[in-house]
């Protein structure tokens, strides 16, 4: 079904202009955030509030003891009662604050995670179905996922702390400045050090952890890969060689993730060393300017005092740095997903499909030429014509193009020129899901969801459907009696593998699930395939009622499926080189009579 | 929680050794002030510039020797914490790859996949902050409250009659955390199920355009997993404001006790004082503590679930019980492959093979055939030891498989399944498995299944890049790659599992002659075949009729056309009843 992929990936190329992409990227999240501004500002509010009430316990301490005062005995013992009284009321406040805080972080930090999560799926509905042929399930996941994780750790904390470290900073300035405007001029040197060697890091490290984001994905892509087909791993005895594999892509991953950490950890203890240096200036020039008389000793020692609670917040900060970096990384694979891109919207009055009247299914393609590469054409010059209840069968050899026209008929892809016609529309003009709504199809690659029988059945139905109709249809398509003896019947859920259902079996189910639709226009892909010929019998009054008042293609190796169609089209090569009836192509003795002859011998 | 501790035992030396270099840094960080002190207190009266400057000096001095031991230190963690994680995150595949069918399917792919790459991250996490924090914030913690004892021993008991208080809410936090942070990642696990059920399916989604209903239950899973997630947070989230007020009380007591003890001349006010410094260092430490507790609740979570794997017990190991001295000798008139009265089902319920006996010399190919859901696939499930037989017992070259290894087993076989599946990688590891063929064998093998034009074909041969699930080939082409890939190691025993139903009939029969030639009669390998088609077993030495698990016909065509009425059916209206003569 899915072949000659047309969506090339995006690489990890170097972009030339990568602050602007970085600024891109932030501007984007920051557009996330702007969605839950009032929360931010709450948050932010709360933040300072319980900073301040902080600040008021040590001075209240502090007036405590002054009230106790040097001498034994001299104890003021109703103000300090008063006070310790404020304190625990002050303490206990900012507490109740703190927490308060927390609860509006977390709720505006997984809000943020649940939309994005949200879009990226809806993302993914709206993708054109060859991403899907290009992209590990695994790598999917790992974005939504683990990336999502590494944002949320970046939103939920590092932002209101950055926010309520900036009050600590700019009020420690202002009281340094107001005791010596000279040793101040220290900062002059060491912030602006510490600002370019945190973002010089920072810009080497920013590859690091994209490397690092795309290596995990890369893993959990090889992982879901290799899982997916255990059981043949298992009949090989693979194991060795799968798990050296895995070995050595966990081994790209684990050192992506040390060579992100092993530069990140110099951020903390750097920014910590500057700020280490600017303390020893500090104190040194604090000594020397007192020895000539410019500031009083007090003043040095409230000044370094100062400088510590100034430099706490920019030594945090360049930790949050890191973490921004990974954030940053993650939002990037993030929103190259969320920018892939999509099936092309609907032209604003493109007509709708089974609106006004219903679908009669006449289907028609006209001279149509598709390839997925423009290096390889697949179909030429197609034209096929069939009339509403009508059976049109493909066959031909494999890799003919037989999948390809389904691919076309249902605008998984738009031919490259000539058109496709449902009921005389284009249906490139048309609305997209309601061309869609048109058909039902039943493939040979069985999909199933994990739920019950009934809701897999009732899935072909866009309506509610009755447990009556669930069961009529899988009585029809012949699985009735199976799912009965079931221990749940027909609420035994499904699980990813689907143990104890045959792979016939899932076809029948999905079947089932064909029949309750009321699409009028049926393709079988090689439908039946891993049905045997005599349920395949059993249930053939059944696939004739489906296709009835239906117009159906069927596309089938087994010629016998195919015999009683009303018109044949053979395939050979993209091109059509016969069609006709069974009897007329048998009569012409051409390539669908060798195909016929084949069959039957040996 | 005790397999990740024997993770990191090997690697105790090592943290050992980092602890020690990270201890070093701290203790020159906390020199600083120390110095500074010096300089103010004892160097700035006597006037000495010069000693200033050397002071100084000695101060940047510490700064180098403290950005070099936090930074070598941080290192060795990072390193401990990339290997720890990479050792367990190979044993975690390795363990996986040899589960049992069964154990497989308890355990589904998506939640093993998360376990494989998220739980193991959440390790990854804890061992990382452990060793960076763990060092740091307990000495200071240590080292304060030793200082205030040494200080003002009454009130130092005020502030510790504290600490239980804050033990038992960090331990009831953290014991709430623990299956918080688990059913988070159950949550995750179904998220994610919804994700690859939806880019597994999306073909037939988007035909039966249920985006919109996708979209909902996803929708929904997102809100349950969001749920969770704040559940786990908020409960955290209680720590360090409840460790905050519990240490301020304390403070405060401390000054009221203080305020006592200064009025009846038992203390001076600047202990309180040098007190109260001393405790913002405490605090800080405490809550660095509390931050390796919350990480360590939900490492714990993830170190269960990976626990849990690891701890599954080996399934199917040899059982020399059913090994029959004697018996393992290949001799002339061994069979091949004997199943002996075996009964089989998979969820205990309703069997799903019923007391199967035939025998299979070498040589000689068996055929089956029956409708869907009768048990074929099951058979060979059985045949491969993919799951363990009721009763009875499946014997290949005498011994029961009960008794024989995988790797035994699986040397013997080759197999094609239905829907097998290719990665994403060049055609030849594709081809080759692992098993290190030359490429003269792959060849060969390509050009029985009738693969050699796709070779030709496709840029590079077995050169040639798959794309993701083998995107990059047609159905058909698929399949004669996946019988290349049994034909190739050129196996004692052949399995296909309707593993030509994508192929049209022509190429069908030429890889029936191909095989037959080369492989059946022109070899010695034993062949198994599964089929819808008629065709694809007419020539099999035996056929085997399959209903509802029980074989109901068996012998050869010639034969099942007289014996069996439903095989005669399957056969008329396959191949017209004009062929039957």
């Amino acid at each position: 079904m899915n072949r000659g992929p047309r969506v090339t990936r995006p690489e990890d190329t170097v972009v030339a202009n990568v602050s602007k992409k970085k600024l891109r990227v932030l501007l984007r999240l920051g557009k996330y955030m702007f969605q839950f501004r009032w929360g931010y500002l709450a948050a932010l509010a709360l933040s300072v509030l319980s900073n301040l009430l902080s600040l008021v316990g040590p001075k209240l301490s502090g007036q405590a003891i002054d009230a106790i005062g040097v001498t034994p005995g001299h104890v003021d013992f109703p103000t300090v009662i008063r006070l310790c009284v404020l304190m625990l009321l002050a303490y206990a406040a900012s507490s109740v604050m703190a927490y308060l805080l927390q609860l509006v972080m977390i709720n505006l930090s997984r809000g943020i995670v649940k939309r994005m999560r949200e879009d990226i799926f809806s993302k993914l509905m709206r993708m054109k179905v060859s991403y899907f042929d290009v992209n590990q399930t695994g790598d999917i996941i790992s974005r939504i996922s683990y990336d999502i994780d590494t944002i949320n750790a970046t939103l939920s904390t590092d932002l209101v702390q950055i926010a309520s470290s900036l009050v600590t900073v700019v009020g420690s300035l202002v009281m340094m400045l107001t005791i010596s405007p000279k040793l101040c001029l220290v900062f002059a040197f060491t912030v602006p050090l510490s600002i370019v060697a945190t973002t010089m890091m920072a810009n080497r490290f920013r590859p690091l952890f994209r490397a690092r984001s795309g290596k995990l994905g890369e893993l959990n892509g090889y992982a879901e890969e290799c899982l997916s087909g255990q059981k043949t791993v298992r009949a090989y005895s693979a194991e060795p060689a799968m798990t050296e594999r895995f070995a050595g892509k966990n081994k790209n991953a684990a050192d992506a993730y040390f060579k992100a950490d092993y530069y990140g950890t110099m951020v903390g203890p750097t920014v910590n060393f500057i700020n280490n240096i600017s303390l020893a200036l500090v104190s040194v020039f604090g000594s020397l300017l007192y020895l000539s008389g410019g500031i009083s000793i007090g003043d040095v020692s409230s000044f370094v005092l100062y400088s510590r609670k100034f430099s706490g917040p920019i030594n945090e900060s360049a930790n949050i740095i890191n973490e921004l970096q990974s954030a940053a990384a993650a939002a990037e694979r993030v929103f190259r997903l969320l920018d892939e891109e999509e099936e092309s919207p609907d032209l604003p009055d493109a007509p709708v499909f089974g609106l006004d009247a219903p679908v009669n299914g006449q289907v028609v393609t006209d001279h149509v030429n598709f390839g997925y590469t423009r290096e390889r054409q697949i179909l030429h010059d197609l034209c096929l014509n069939v009339r509403p209840g009508m059976t049109a069968a493909i066959v031909g050899p494999t890799g003919a193009g037989k999948t390809t026209i389904i691919n076309l008929l249902m605008r998984f892809y738009d031919p490259d020129s000539g058109s496709v016609l449902l009921d005389g529309q284009n249906i490139a003009e048309a609305n997209r899901s309601s061309v869609r709504r048109a058909y039902t199809m039943v493939l040979q690659d069985t999909w199933l969801f994990s739920g019950t029988i009934a809701d897999n059945i009732a899935y072909g139905s866009p309506r509610e459907v009755s447990r009556e109709e669930i069961e009529k249809a899988a009585r029809a398509a012949g699985i009735d009696s199976f799912i009965r003896g079931l221990p749940d019947g027909y609420d035994t859920i499904l699980t990813d593998e689907g143990v104890n259902i045959s792979k016939g079996q899932k076809q029948l189910l999905t079947i089932a699930r064909a029949m309750i639709s009321d699409a009028p226009v049926l393709i079988l892909d090689e439908a039946t395939s891993n049905v045997d010929s005599m349920t395949e019998m059993r249930i053939q009054s059944a696939m004739n009622e489906l296709m009835s008042h239906r117009t159906s293609f069927v596309i089938a190796h087994r010629l016998s499926t195919v015999r009683s169609a009303d018109v044949i089209f053979v395939l050979k090569d993209g091109r059509v080189i016969e069609h006709g009836t069974h009897d007329e192509l048998m009569a012409a003795g051409g390539f669908y009579f060798g195909l016929h002859s084949a069959q039957f011998v040996n | 929680m005790k397999h990740i501790l024997s993770y990191v035992r090997p690697f105790l030396p090592k943290m050992l050794l980092g602890f020690t270099v990270k201890f070093g840094g701290t203790v020159m960080d906390l020199f600083l002030p120390l110095l500074l002190s010096a300089i103010i207190d004892d160097i700035v009266p006597t006037g000495s510039r010069k000693l200033i400057l050397l002071a100084g000096a000695l101060m940047l001095v510490c700064s180098v020797l403290a950005i070099l031991g936090n930074i070598t230190a941080n290192r060795i963690a990072a390193r401990v914490a990339r290997d720890t994680t990479e050792k367990i995150r190979n044993d975690l595949f390795k363990k996986i790859s040899y589960l049992s069918a069964r154990q497989l399917d308890a355990f589904t792919v998506p939640s093993l996949e998360s376990r494989l790459t998220s739980d193991t991250y959440n390790i990854h996490q804890m061992v990382g902050m452990f060793q960076r924090l763990g060092v740091r914030a307990p000495c200071l913690l240590v080292g304060g409250v030793i200082m205030t004892f040494l200080m003002e021993p009454v009130l130092t008991l005020v502030l510790i009659a504290v600490m239980p208080f804050i033990a038992v809410s960090v331990y009831l936090v953290t014991k709430r955390g623990i299956p918080l942070y688990n059913e988070q990642q159950e949550s995750t696990d179904r998220m994610t199920r919804i994700v690859r059920e939806n880019a597994q399916g999306i073909r037939i989604i988007k035909a039966l355009g249920k985006e919109t209903a996708e979209r909902e239950r996803f929708d929904r899973s997102n809100a349950d997993l969001n749920r969770a997630e704040k559940r786990a947070a908020l409960n955290m989230a209680l720590t360090s404001p409840l460790m905050n007020a519990f240490l301020n009380t304390g403070l405060v007591a401390v000054i009221f006790v203080g305020a006592l003890r200064v009025n009846g001349g038992l203390s001076e006010t600047g202990k309180i004082i040098a007190f109260t410094s001393y405790f913002t260092i405490i605090l800080n430490a405490l809550m660095s503590v509390t931050r390796i507790f919350i990480m360590s609740s939900r490492g714990i979570a993830s170190a269960n679930r990976i626990g849990e794997v690891l701890d599954a017990p080996e399934d199917m190991i040899p059982d020399a019980a059913f090994a029959r001295p004697g018996d393992s000798g290949s001799g002339k008139g061994t069979p091949k492959i004997e199943f002996d009265h075996v009964t089989f089902s998979y969820n205990g319920v309703k069997p799903d093979l019923k007391d199967v006996s035939f025998t299979l010399l070498p040589g000689q190919t068996l055929g089956v055939i029956g409708p869907t859901g009768a048990g074929k696939t099951t058979l060979i499930a059985l045949l491969m030891r993919q799951y363990d037989v009721d009763s009875g017992s499946v014997r290949i070259d005498g011994q029961d498989v009960r008794s024989m290894s995988r790797d035994e087993i699986s040397k013997k076989f080759g197999a094609a399944f239905q829907n097998d599946f290719l990665f994403a990688d060049t055609i030849r590891t594709n081809l080759d498995f692992g098993r290190g063929l030359c490429d003269e064998d792959l060849l060969r093998a390509a050009e029985f299944a009738q693969a050699s034009p796709v070779l030709e074909e496709k840029p590079g041969g077995l050169d040639f890049e798959l794309a993701i699930k083998g995107a990059n080939l047609s159905g058909g082409q698929k399949q004669r790659m996946i019988l290349s890939r049994a034909l190739a190691g050129k196996p004692d025993i052949l399995v296909l599992d309707d593993s030509s139903s994508a192929l049209d009939y022509a190429t069908d029969a030429r890889l029936r002659m191909a095989i037959r030639k080369n492989f059946t009669e022109g070899g010695d390998t034993t062949c198994v075949i599964v089929a819808q088609r008629i065709s694809s077993i007419l020539h099999s030495d035996l056929i085997l009729v399959l209903e509802d698990g029980e074989v109901t016909g068996r012998g050869t065509h010639e034969e099942l056309l007289e014996t069996c009425p439903l095989y005669r059916e399957i056969s008329e209206s396959q191949m017209g009843g004009a062929l039957l003569e």
